[in-house]
């Protein structure tokens, strides 16, 4: 098999808020071989960007991390301070997309500078270089390198996308974080975004974990995926068994209510209910309230079960 | 009926130029529609006499939407589909063309002694431009219209009863408290918020997005509206809900007899709910038919990259790059490209060179391929 990059055990990242702890993140375990993929997708407010946040470790407060290992190339990285995680890991080994391009570039500055700026950091170039390796990383990601000169407010909103990109792989991370790159883009413009993405990942070999609620998205471009639901993986396994063989009822929920383009027009169904309050979510399984199965031993915590090779699910239908 | 559907010949050979039927069974109708916004000049713009700009959000639009179905109007962000919306409801200033609507016999009774109402058609079809404000409000209570962003249409001071009692309040509708009570616990079953009286006192940040958008729902249709604009209604929430909300609009549409114009970016979503479907580019439609048709087997090169761009959840999809047929960017509604305005992002046209002089001069009209089944391109069009 191939080498390990990531490896995620019983995370907890939990918000200390006024209202009382919020649980986002609430025991999650995934490993992630390098070069591959990851898609992780569920409804708003299911800790999905928080676990991304968590990895990175820029949870913003009231939140903490408060259990749990992140393994990366084989070092915990929670162990370390911030001060050397900033050194060695965030953006050198872990870097990110951020949702809305449109707000995640600073409109004072050329984009030229603020891809600079990563590189003066960490690599100690001059400015000079640093301009000419933003000139290259812009024509990277399709966009002409004189544009090295222009101001945010000066691009499409595809093209800021493109440089939000550019700074996520300015020092060549194995593993880039991408909380969802389309939002707020037209479907071209996405298509456009996710052709790049894919190209990039053959390109330069690097792994990506892809969040977004959009499970036809996660298709484009994760070997495997994982489903998330109040703070918790409810389903995990490569793309051909999630889209093919889904087996959790969320999972089911969520594939039977996109509308699809082809093939014969059936009733699209839907999830009845709303998301649990992850200040106070439902003892045993989380999506009980909300599914067609439910029973008596639903009350319990459902184990996470491998029910074929690589393929878990946390469910009682299947313990 | 028949006889008086027009279409006119223009070539010898008989291909028909797009005209919007205006028959008893059309509830609207809008022909030649252009809503042009002017840019303001800077001083220096002033000094030089440079001539005012103007950003054409809608630059001559036409269609006819029937009684009871489900028309769409897609495409991407800055196309013009909302401003077309806006328009019909007023909501907008018109710069030119004509948006005809066929009221009931109530409302046209209403109107029909004011003098200025322009009326179209025989079967009573008026100008919604030439009627004046002060005598619009019977047509505000029938067009009505379903907002985008539930969390940001509905007022947060206000609970639920006031924002739903503030239609019937302005109408007049129902005489006493307990009547309007009555309508509005009525109309908070119809969208399924039950029982009623657990959400007529609640505050809008009390719900989730779907129960917003149920909410915005139900203030749409308590006046019992003829015609429905919903500006994407489910493109704010999760893709889990959306089916659910949708599901309630067309269960409604049967229940109440109404029509919508649905406006939406996502094709997906509108070959499932959409009888007839018109594509549109910076500020025209370039194509309009059947929604399932035009949608699984598109023609126009516009449409054609449109429905490739679209995610399918398919674990195959990863292993392919699959280029776009389209090229560059949407250029901005104030320099529009001459002749047909998709010429600069057309791919066909770099492999029909023979094209390029007509692409680049000449605007293709909207013209019949099949019944019922219009394109606005070149390819298709007798030169």
């Amino acid at each position: 098999m191939s080498e390990k990059l990531l490896e995620v055990n019983g995370l907890k990242t939990y918000f200390y808020t006024m209202k009382g702890v919020v649980k986002a993140v609430d025991g999650v375990d995934f490993l992630l071989s390098k070069g591959e993929s990851l898609g992780i997708a569920g409804e708003s407010g299911c800790g999905k960007s928080t676990l991304a946040f968590s990895i990175i470790r820029l949870v913003p407060a009231p939140g903490r991390i408060v259990g749990g290992k992140i393994n990366f190339m084989g070092k915990n990285v929670l162990e370390l301070n911030e001060e050397e995680f900033r050194k060695t890991i965030r953006w050198k080994g872990i870097s990110m997309i951020f949702q809305g391009a449109m707000n995640a570039l600073n409109p004072v500055y050329t984009i030229g500078d603020q891809i600079a700026e990563i590189l003066v950091i960490h690599k100690n170039y001059t400015k000079k270089e640093a301009l000419e390796e933003a000139g290259k990383l812009l024509a990277m990601v399709g966009i002409d390198p004189r544009r090295i000169r222009s101001y945010p407010h000066e691009l499409s909103g595809g093209m800021k996308q493109r440089v939000v990109i550019a700074m996520a792989l300015a020092l060549k991370p194995p593993l880039v974080i991408a909380d969802e790159p389309t939002t707020a883009l037209d479907v071209v413009v996405q298509a456009q975004i996710m052709n790049l993405l894919k190209k990039l990942k053959k390109e330069l070999g690097i792994s990506i974990i892809l969040i977004s609620h959009d499970l036809s998205l996660i298709a484009e471009i994760a070997d495997k995926v994982a489903i998330m639901y109040g703070g918790k993986i409810v389903e995990i396994g490569s793309s051909e068994h999630i889209y093919l063989n889904p087996k959790h009822p969320y999972t089911q929920g969520l594939l039977g209510s996109i509308p699809r383009l082809k093939g014969e027009i059936k009733d699209l169904t839907w999830i009845p209910g709303v998301p649990p309050d992850l200040s106070n979510p439902p003892p045993g399984c989380r999506f009980a309230p909300r599914c067609k199965y439910a029973s008596e031993k639903c009350n319990k915590e459902p184990p996470m079960i491998e029910i074929e090779k690589g393929h878990f699910v946390s469910c009682w239908l299947y313990a | 009926m028949l006889a008086l559907r027009i279409k006119v010949n223009i070539m010898a050979e008989s291909q028909l130029v797009y005209e919007p039927s205006k028959t008893s069974e059309i509830i609207l109708y809008v022909e030649k529609l252009k809503v042009h916004f002017p840019l303001r000049r800077s001083i220096t713009d002033i000094v030089k006499r440079k001539p005012r700009l103007y950003v054409r959000a809608v630059d001559g639009v036409s269609f006819d939407v029937k009684k009871g179905e489900v028309f769409a109007l897609a495409g991407e962000s800055g196309c013009g589909k909302t401003t077309t919306g806006k328009s019909i409801l007023k909501l907008t200033p018109v710069t030119n063309g004509v948006i005809g609507y066929l009221p009931s016999e109530k409302t046209l009774n209403e109107v029909n002694n004011i003098q200025g109402i322009r009326r179209l058609t025989e079967s009573g079809h008026l100008d919604l431009n030439s009627i004046p404000e002060k005598f619009f409000k019977p047509f505000r209570a029938e067009i009505q219209m379903i907002w985008q962003d539930p969390f940001g249409s509905l007022n947060p001071r206000r609970t639920i009863y006031e924002i739903l009692e503030e239609p019937l309040d302005i109408h007049g509708v129902g005489s006493s408290r307990e009547e309007r009570y009555d309508i509005i616990a009525k109309m908070l079953e119809a969208v399924k918020l039950t029982p009623p009286d657990e959400f007529m006192y609640r505050y809008p940040h009390m719900l989730s997005g779907g129960q917003r958008q149920r909410i915005v729902i139900a203030r749409a249709l308590i006046l019992n509206p003829k015609l429905v604009v919903a500006d994407e209604p489910v493109s704010m929430l999760d893709v889990s809900i959306r089916a659910e909300i949708l599901q309630l609009m067309m269960d409604l549409k049967k229940k109440l007899g109404l029509t919508y114009i649905f406006i939406t970016h996502d094709l997906a979503l509108a070959r499932y709910i959409a009888n007839r479907i018109a594509i549109m580019y910076l500020g025209k439609i370039v194509e309009l038919g059947e929604a399932r048709k035009v949608i699984e087997n598109p023609y126009h090169p516009y449409t054609k990259a449109l429905v490739e761009a679209i995610p399918e959840p398919d674990p195959d999809r990863r292993h392919i790059i699959k280029e776009l047929p389209i090229k560059g960017e949407v250029p901005s509604p104030v320099n529009v490209p001459s002749g047909c305005r998709f010429h600069p992002r057309c791919v066909v046209l770099d492999q029909r060179p023979e094209l390029a002089e007509l692409c680049k001069k000449k605007e293709p009209p909207l013209i019949e391929v099949n019944q019922g089944r219009y394109v606005a391109c070149w390819l298709y069009a007798n030169k």
